[in-house]
Formats: C-alpha cells, sequence, structure tokens
C-alpha cells in the first residue's frame, strides 16, 4: 500500500523509492543466486536440477510466481477528467506527483492486501465516487461498517470475490443511498 | 538421592534387557511400562499429586495464587488478562470456579449480545471502545495453535437511542461526551428519522442518536467459549463446583488519625463439588468476585456488609439478581436489514434477528413490577401489556406480530447507581470486584478484565481509570449514576 500523502512531494525521492522496492520483489531470487552451489557451473542439467539449484523449498517457488502477478495486478488511480494511473514496471510514474491537489475520484484496489486500518487512507479521499475493493482478502464486515463515511459521493462499490464479507457487514451498507 | 538411584537403574539398564527381549522375539512393551513405573513413582515422592489416602483428582488443587469466584464472560476476561499481563510465564497460578458448566442461568448466555458506544459516563465509552476493538480483533487476542478461528456474528448495524421532549437536552450532552471520547454518533431530527427509517412513527420523538460505527450486536455464547479454550490454553485450572465460606483472619489496625479498623484478609476458599458433601479448602492470596448475579451472596460469606449500618464495614455490595424477559417474534412486514437496535424512550428495545423478518425484544420494568428472580419463568402476559404496546405504536407494523420463543436471564442488577463494581474492597484486602454491571457487562468485559488484571498486578489502574467505580462510592454515597440503561 502506499499512502498519497506521506512521501515526499518531489520525484526525486519517489524514483528513489522505485529501485529500492524492486530489489524487494526480486529479492527471493538474489537470495537463492547468492548460495549458489559448485553444480550451477555444469552445462546439461535437468529441469529438477535447475529448480533445486535457484529456489530453496517449493515456497520459494511459489512466492516468486506470486510476486510476478503482484507486479502485474496493482493498484490504479483514476483522477478527475484524467486516465487511470497505474504503477509500471519501474514503481510509481513521476506525473503522479503533479497532480498533488486533484481529488481523486476512483480508487481501484482489487486483490491488495488492504485491511481496517488501511482503509483509511481510502475513506480521507472526500471525493470518491468508485470504489473497487474486488477479491481483498482481510475486507470483512468490520470494514464495511466504515464505509458509511463515503456516503456523500460514492456512486460505484464492488465487493466481489471478496471471502471475508457476509449478509450482516452488507445489511449496513444502507447508509450508502 | 533415592531419586537419581532410580533413574540410573531404571534407565540403561533395562534398555539393555529391553534389546534382550526384542531378540527373542517376545511383545512386553518394555518403554510403555518404565515410563509408566517413573510417571507412578514420581508421584509418590513427596511433591508430586498421588495421594496415598483417596483419589482427589476431581477436586481442585491445594493451593492456588488468584481463585476467580464465577466462570462467565467477567470472570474468564479477568483469568485471561492475569495470564496475559503477567511478569513471567507461568509466574500466576488461576482457579476459576464455576458452578454450572452448561451456563444454564449465566448472564452471558442469555444475553441479547449487544456491544454500544452510547454511554453518559466517559469511562463506560471508553471500556466499551476498547472492547469492541478487542472483538474486531479477537483472533489476534485470542489465538490458540491448531483450533480455528472464531466468528463472533457481528453485525454492525448500531443502536438508535428515541428520546422525547424531557429527555433531548440529556441526550445532546451524552452525545457530546461521546463524541469528545472517540464515538462516531450521530443526531437525527425527527424528519430525519422518518426519511433513513420510514417504518418509525416518530410521534412524541423529539431527538435521536444513532451510532454509526462499532456498534451493533454478536454472538456471547462464541466469546466465551473463545475466552474459556484461550484462557485454558495459557494454564488456567477450572473447577466445577461451589463456593460455600471463606476462611479469613482479621487484623486490627489503627489508621493515621486514631480511628480503629479491622482488616480482613481471605486465606482459604472452600469448594464444594457438585452433588457431593465433599469440599475442597483451597489455600489462595487473592479471591476475584466475579459471580455476577450472585455476587451478593459470595460478599456476604465473605464478611461485607456484617456491621452497624451507616459504617464502613455494614455497606453490603448492593448487586442483586433482576429478572429480564426477552421475546423473539415473527412479524412478516417488520423492518428491513437497516434496522438497528432501536431503544424506545419508554424502555422498550428491539433488534432484527437473522433474514426471516424475526425480532428480539423486551422492556426492562419499573421498580414495582420487578418479577421475582428466584426462577427463570417467562412471563408472556408481560409482553401483551408491557412490550407490545409501546413496540407497536413506535413501530405501526408490530400491530401484527406471534411471539415465538421467549427467555429469561438474570442481571447483576447494582440497585446503587446501575453501574459496575471493580477494585479491591477496603476492608477485606484481597478480594476483588469485577461484577454489578446491570446488563451493559458483557459488551465491557474485556475491557473490564484487563483493568482489574492491572489493579491485582500494579495496585492500581494504568489504561482505563476507573476511579469512579470502586466500592468505596457506596459508603461514600457518591453515585456514578448511568442516564442511558436498557
Amino acid at each position: 500500500n502506499w499512502d498519497l500523502r506521506c512521501k515526499g512531494r518531489e520525484p526525486k525521492s519517489l524514483r528513489l523509492v522505485a529501485p529500492v522496492w524492486n530489489r524487494g520483489t526480486s529479492g527471493i531470487r538474489g537470495l537463492s543466486r547468492s548460495v549458489d552451489p559448485e553444480g550451477s557451473q555444469r552445462k546439461g542439467r535437468t529441469l529438477l536440477q535447475f529448480l533445486a539449484d535457484h529456489f530453496y523449498d517449493v515456497e520459494a517457488v511459489r512466492e516468486y510466481l506470486l510476486q510476478k502477478q503482484v507486479l502485474k495486478v496493482l493498484r490504479k488511480n483514476r483522477f478527475q477528467d484524467k486516465e487511470w494511473m497505474r504503477p509500471n514496471g519501474r514503481g510509481l510514474s513521476g506525473e503522479l506527483w503533479k497532480l498533488w491537489e486533484v481529488p481523486i475520484e476512483a480508487v481501484d484496489a482489487s486483490g491488495c492486501a488492504i485491511n481496517y486500518q488501511g482503509l483509511d487512507n481510502v475513506l480521507a479521499l472526500k471525493e470518491l465516487q468508485s470504489l473497487s475493493l474486488q477479491c481483498c482478502p482481510h475486507v470483512d464486515d468490520w470494514c464495511l461498517s466504515r464505509l458509511h463515511q463515503l456516503a456523500n459521493s460514492l456512486q460505484e462499490l464492488s465487493l466481489a470475490g471478496c471471502p471475508r464479507i457476509s449478509e450482516r457487514g452488507l445489511a449496513c451498507l444502507h447508509h450508502l443511498q | 538421592m533415592l531419586r537419581r538411584a532410580l533413574r540410573l537403574g531404571l534407565g540403561p539398564g533395562l534398555l539393555g534387557r529391553g534389546l534382550g527381549t526384542h531378540r527373542e522375539g517376545s511383545t512386553l512393551d518394555w518403554h510403555g511400562k518404565v515410563s509408566e513405573i517413573k510417571k507412578k513413582i514420581q508421584s509418590v515422592l513427596p511433591g508430586g499429586a498421588w495421594s496415598p489416602l483417596c483419589d482427589t483428582s476431581h477436586l481442585p488443587p491445594e493451593h492456588s495464587d488468584v481463585v476467580i469466584v464465577g466462570g462467565g464472560v467477567l470472570g474468564l476476561s479477568v483469568a485471561y488478562w492475569l495470564k496475559r499481563l503477567e511478569k513471567r510465564q507461568g509466574a500466576i497460578r488461576v482457579l476459576v470456579v464455576e458452578r454450572d458448566h452448561t451456563y444454564s442461568q449465566a448472564s452471558t448466555v442469555l444475553s441479547v449480545g449487544g456491544i454500544r458506544q452510547q454511554f453518559s459516563l466517559p469511562e463506560n465509552i471508553q471500556l466499551s471502545l476498547f472492547s469492541v476493538e478487542f472483538l474486531r480483533n479477537i483472533n489476534e487476542y485470542l489465538a490458540v495453535v491448531d483450533d480455528p478461528p472464531l466468528d463472533l456474528q457481528f453485525n454492525p448495524s448500531g443502536y438508535l437511542f428515541l428520546a422525547s421532549e424531557e429527555g433531548a437536552t440529556i441526550m445532546e450532552n451524552n452525545v457530546k461526551v461521546q463524541r469528545q471520547e472517540g464515538a462516531k454518533v450521530c443526531l437525527m431530527s425527527p424528519e430525519q428519522l422518518q426519511k433513513k427509517f420510514p417504518w418509525i412513527n416518530t410521534e412524541g420523538v423529539a431527538l435521536a442518536s444513532y451510532g454509526l460505527e462499532n456498534e451493533g450486536w454478536f454472538d456471547p455464547w462464541c466469546l466465551l467459549q473463545g475466552l474459556r479454550r484461550k484462557v485454558q490454553s495459557m494454564g488456567v485450572l477450572f473447577c466445577h463446583g461451589e463456593v460455600t465460606r471463606f476462611v479469613s483472619s482479621s487484623n486490627h489496625m489503627e489508621t493515621a488519625i486514631g480511628e480503629k479498623v479491622t482488616l480482613k484478609r481471605i486465606h482459604e476458599v472452600h469448594v464444594k463439588v457438585d452433588h457431593s458433601q465433599e469440599y475442597q479448602p483451597v489455600e489462595c492470596a487473592i479471591v476475584v468476585n466475579a459471580a455476577g448475579a450472585w455476587s451478593g451472596r459470595i460478599a456476604e460469606l465473605a464478611g461485607i456488609g456484617k456491621g452497624p449500618p451507616g459504617t464502613l464495614q455494614g455497606t453490603k455490595l448492593p448487586v442483586e439478581p433482576r429478572k429480564r424477559y426477552v421475546y423473539l417474534w415473527h412479524c412478516p412486514q417488520g423492518p428491513g436489514l437497516e434496522a438497528p437496535l432501536v431503544a424506545d424512550p419508554s424502555g422498550a428495545y428491539f433488534r432484527r434477528e437473522g433474514l426471516g423478518n424475526n425480532y428480539l425484544g423486551g422492556c426492562s420494568p419499573t421498580e414495582e413490577e420487578e418479577p421475582d428472580p428466584g426462577n427463570l419463568e417467562v412471563d408472556h402476559d408481560f409482553f401483551q401489556e408491557k412490550v407490545w404496546p409501546y413496540l407497536a405504536q413506535r413501530v405501526p407494523a408490530f400491530e401484527t406480530l406471534k411471539v415465538r420463543r421467549a427467555w429469561a436471564g438474570y442481571y447483576d442488577y447494582n440497585t446503587f447507581d446501575q453501574n459496575g463494581v471493580v477494585g479491591p474492597h477496603p476492608l477485606v484486602v484481597n478480594m476483588y470486584f469485577a461484577t454489578g454491571f446491570s446488563g451493559h457487562g458483557l459488551q465491557q468485559a474485556p475491557a473490564v478484565g484487563r483493568a482489574v488484571a492491572e489493579v491485582m498486578l500494579e495496585g492500581h489502574f494504568q489504561t482505563i481509570n476507573l476511579s469512579p467505580f470502586l466500592f468505596n462510592r457506596f459508603y461514600l454515597g457518591e453515585k456514578a449514576q448511568e442516564h442511558c440503561i436498557i
């Protein structure tokens, strides 16, 4: 999750953030490369040998594949009368910071691990018209009870595929009339 | 010496013989037998659990640091926080004595299960705010290895309090205090109320306060079971029995100004086993009175209130059981999913139950109409005469309804000011109270448990200051009156 308000305004500091982040995501691969055994020098290895060399267990393979998926599906935002802003492969785009004053109209947080406290950031956007919380694993009934703060501006809300919400949480969406 | 010799003798020696028997093809389980013999010998030696005279496995232990009388949600909450806040793991031995393991008369499980922050005292609001945060993160607080997570079935639908002309100013002041403490409450005029909830008849309503967040109702049984299983995993012992006697010693002392005062200290708690005349004297350092509706009886056993009236010795614990009825009815045209727990100015309340147009509700009777708390029989005429007319007047759809079920439960009613009693007794120095919450004990239990554990371990309240709820106020006459009681 990134918080629009707590980072610095200059694009320079932003670019500093992006490479660190990338180093983190490829950390798994980096780690396993640093403990490369002698056998990787040999040619003509089998697939299993390749996997055993580069990943120390099945968990690490799963983590690596998940990281690749995460790189593709990330938070996207849409500003007033502008297009969706997405973080590209190298991190957040620089021009995002020039649009500091422009209110945010739509937030797409599908698949994000946003939770009860994380919603503070979304609820602060007083002109939000569309919110998509599809397939968020930690959004539950308690989080839905907080959405009444967006009642003035919210037009669209999507909660498809959230595993933790139930009819009890949906019953308190009547605030958003 | 003897133990070391036994270990040497039973260790490698038998192992050597064990190999021999394997070769001979015998099926004697030497390793199993060896460990059993070792366990038996160790229990016979001094300090073990075996008593040569009789089998005492069904009795509570002979020594315990803290004895908690009452295994409901308040007692278990105190046990949980004691084990959680102790300085070293396993430092405190806690014993919870519960008379009825089916909880058939316990207030906890017969409760409607609501939680709200709409109180008039700031302490009550803070207690409720912490408790709601505890419930929201219950699977982090009460996680037990290998057990499934708890589902409290929380309905975040809020509470709606209606006030007539007389009560409108009090309600406004209360809402101001609630907002200061951080509760999310909004005030509504009758027109806004009519627009939002068209099924309400706003005649006679001057103002309404609606809780927007962190209010609603949940399943109290789930909370109780979750606390029970967590507390057992933390090493708290449970005992199925009834406290019949306290053995205490008195110390005559003088205060700084020269007044004579008698301080008592409880040394033993006699726990009588169910359906038997056997009892076990449990030596203890501290006793916690969390017996709910029967706390008054436990306090009398400890000698609280035995003295000339008007003195500190003569001040009884003013907690007594009060019977309250809850009715479940079906109304096909009733309020929909958006219905909160509505509390009428007359005292009648109701809430939605499930998705099938069923509703739960009741009303607190006036002092003259108090039913006899001797049993938990339901009086259906009370619904016809005292509850239904007010409900039907407030929600016209309730004119046609059919009562499906009803039950009765006890409030541990504090006749002094309807608020809880926490902290130590000034004269019986090692008895701590956690009782008397008069109908809002369940929703404040996690926070009250933490407060009482802090007083027991540190000597003063650390997170929430509950000094207005100490026992002294009964003698000094300072009421901590709560105006928002359902």
